[in-house]
């Protein structure tokens, strides 16, 4: 076990210490940064707002990271978010009681994950495009469901889920890091995860193994848009209403973006969900650096870009070979004198 | 018949099926002025999706598109404000930028052998950001010379309007066409959405070729921005969000295989002109909401993936034995 905790920080060291260094630079621009209050029964600080506001990109990161893993890609959930707070909020809206609303609102959720997946491991159709087809059609959905307009809603249980607080922690941390350890020690715990990462580097051969390839790449897409749905609850929880245009617009970006900082190839292949958790703090945490800094919010969109190139650079197959080139160089000469 | 036409067919009849419904309903909708308008309002998509085309031909994506044309919109209206420089110097100054920013996005995607996917996302993240570091407000163009481009019009039979920047949709098409089935670059595009491995063996500059994509496709968002900015006559950052996946989806439409190696640009004039007669008639109607749109394109989209699955599954038993 001990050893399993060293090789676990090895792998992610590098995202830890990409969190630390960051988290360092506001402190030392903002010394409050790490004071953390009570207030009204819940912890308040700056750094809790990063895990706070982190919440969407996170949990969507989680279902994400599972669709990279077999060489997928989910576009939706943004589109998702919206469906399910429309949802949600008509729900709440109509009078029906919080269990129905959040049972129909995650059902959603769960009935878009499951027609990307159907449209991947069915249909055969390569992921981008199939998941496209719901990020374009799911905004008029999600209108549709609001009529075109931003759904107000004053459910005192619903609104718990986006501003409430459980042992001192506001209620979307609670949320997005217990969805994270679930769905970590499930596919970690049973032969899922391996079985996931089989498909994502050949469907082929792990379906002529035996891998059921087809139902797991269902689970996992709807999985994903579990996750969306349960974003979604707690993006119109937070703002007590359902905005069909701009909830979760671009969240699929950053949550991608979340995946691969957390050092997950885009190709497919092995994945870590704690890796892309971090990875959404770490977007998070830059997020929040640059609004307490007085920037302008939208240089956020460079340092994103300037975040992927770097990326780019490290997980490059090419770069791969030159590393090992100069790696390997130094060994051979030893063993030829 | 050749099955790669069967796309294309089926687009075209779906346009003039859904035509000739509309103007049952609505005759005026047969007027040229509405072709004129139609063709006017859909110029810069229509523009964009010419490069889009040349991307997925070749087996890949370019999500930079809007964030790049809103970018050409910006640089316009600050150079333009800022500066006494004349509008077609800031034009060929804009189309330099976004070519070398196409190139450079080519380049990465072949030299570091990354998914086009995530290169493209990273440069419209940049494109949108360079954007609003230009400027946050949204700028109005108050040059004589726009009101000279924006006044220039070819009368259609029927008092319709074949604007300045819709002549010049038609025009790239025209252009477009001719380099995909014309030159060796189009073939080159077709070869490598085929396969890189089999287009490098066959001898194709794949290095080049993959560059020279990704430059034109910068170059056209760049062109797509000036007509947009000749259109709104403004330049905001926040403008022509999401106009990528609506060139995706035109394309889709148009019949162009989303593997990349089959397809047509011509196809992808009548998947714009689908989209924008959806528009059309939703005006018409006047008690339809605009997000039927979204809808209506989402459905489009996923029966012309249904119906490229449907024929690679008929003509894939025809390969084997070829």
């Amino acid at each position: 076990m001990n050893q399993d905790l060293k090789a676990l920080l090895v792998r992610l060291s590098p995202q830890l210490i990409a969190l630390a260094s960051i988290l360092l630079l506001i402190f030392m621009m903002f010394p409050s940064f790490f004071n953390i209050g009570i207030q009204n029964g819940r912890l308040y600080g700056s750094l809790i707002d990063v895990l706070n506001r982190g919440a969407p990109v996170a949990l969507i990161a989680i279902g994400m990271t599972l669709v990279i893993a077999t060489k997928g890609i989910d576009l939706s959930v943004g589109a998702v978010i919206a469906i399910t707070g429309a949802v949600a909020a008509s729900s709440a809206v109509a009078g029906n009681s919080l269990a129905y609303t959040i049972v129909l609102a995650l059902g959603t959720g769960l009935l878009c994950g499951l027609w990307n997946g159907a449209l991947v491991a069915l249909l055969g159709i390569q992921p981008i495009i199939a998941t496209l087809v719901l990020m374009v059609a799911g905004r008029g959905i999600a209108q549709l469901i609001t009529e075109g307009a931003i759904l107000t809603f004053n459910d005192e249980g619903l609104i718990f889920f986006g501003s409430g607080s459980l042992a001192f922690l506001p209620m979307p941390v609670v949320i997005w890091v217990v969805f994270g350890l679930l769905v970590a020690l499930v596919v970690r715990r049973t032969a899922l995860g391996m079985l996931v990462e089989a498909i994502g580097i050949n469907r082929r051969a792990s379906m002529l193994s035996g891998v059921r390839t087809s139902v797991l790449l269902m689970a996992v897409y709807a999985l994903s848009g579990l996750s969306a749905a349960i974003a979604g609850v707690i993006v119109a929880a937070d703002i007590r209403g359902a905005d069909a245009n701009n909830a979760g617009l671009w969240l699929e970006l950053d949550a991608i973006l979340a995946v691969v900082v957390g050092g997950n190839s885009l190709l497919g292949g092995r994945f870590s969900i704690l890796g892309s958790l971090i990875g959404a703090m770490i977007i998070q945490a830059v997020n929040t650096g640059i609004l307490l800094s007085g920037f302008p919010p939208e240089f956020n969109l460079i340092i994103k870009a300037a975040i992927i190139v770097v990326i780019l650079m490290i997980q490059s197959p090419r770069a791969a070979t030159l590393l090992e080139f100069f790696r390997k160089a130094p060994e051979s000469v030893k063993e030829r004198t | 018949m050749n099955s790669k036409y069967l796309p294309l067919i089926a687009t075209s009849v779906i346009f003039v099926v859904a035509y000739a419904l509309c103007t049952m309903q609505y005759p005026n909708m047969l007027s040229t002025r509405v072709v004129g308008n139609l063709l006017t309002d859909n110029a810069f998509l229509g523009i964009a999706a010419v490069g889009m085309t040349f991307v997925i031909l070749s087996g890949g994506i370019d999500l930079s598109m809007g964030s790049v044309i809103a970018f050409t919109g910006v640089f316009l209206a600050v150079i333009l404000q800022s500066t006494p420089i004349h509008p077609l110097f800031a034009f060929v100054l804009a189309l330099a930028i976004t070519t070398a920013f196409g190139a450079l996005m080519g380049a990465i995607i072949h030299y570091l052998e990354m998914p086009p996917f995530i290169v493209t996302l990273a440069g419209m993240f940049l494109a949108r950001g360079m954007a609003f570091v230009l400027s946050i407000d949204s700028i109005p163009v108050n040059h004589d010379f726009y009101g000279v481009l924006n006044g220039l019009y070819y009368r259609l039979p029927g008092g319709g309007r074949l604007t300045f920047i819709g002549g010049l949709m038609l025009l790239v098409f025209l252009a477009g066409i001719v380099i995909a089935h014309r030159t060796r670059f189009g073939t080159n595009v077709y070869a490598l959405g085929g396969g890189t491995q089999t287009a490098r063996l066959m001898g194709v500059p794949v290095a080049r070729t993959t560059i020279q994509i990704y430059a034109l496709s910068g170059f056209l968002a760049g062109l797509s921005g000036i007509v947009f900015s000749l259109y709104t006559s403004a330049g905001y950052a926040l403008a022509a969000v999401g106009v990528e996946l609506d060139a995706i989806a035109a394309v889709v439409i148009g019949g162009t295989l989303l593997t990349g190696g089959a397809g047509f640009v011509g196809g992808t004039l009548i998947g714009i002109l689908i989209q924008g007669l959806i528009q059309t008639y939703i005006t018409f109607d006047g008690t339809l909401s605009s997000w039927w749109t979204k809808i209506l394109i989402g459905l489009l989209l996923f029966a012309f993936i249904l119906m490229q699955k449907g024929i690679l599954l008929l003509s894939g038993d025809k390969r084997k034995f070829t």
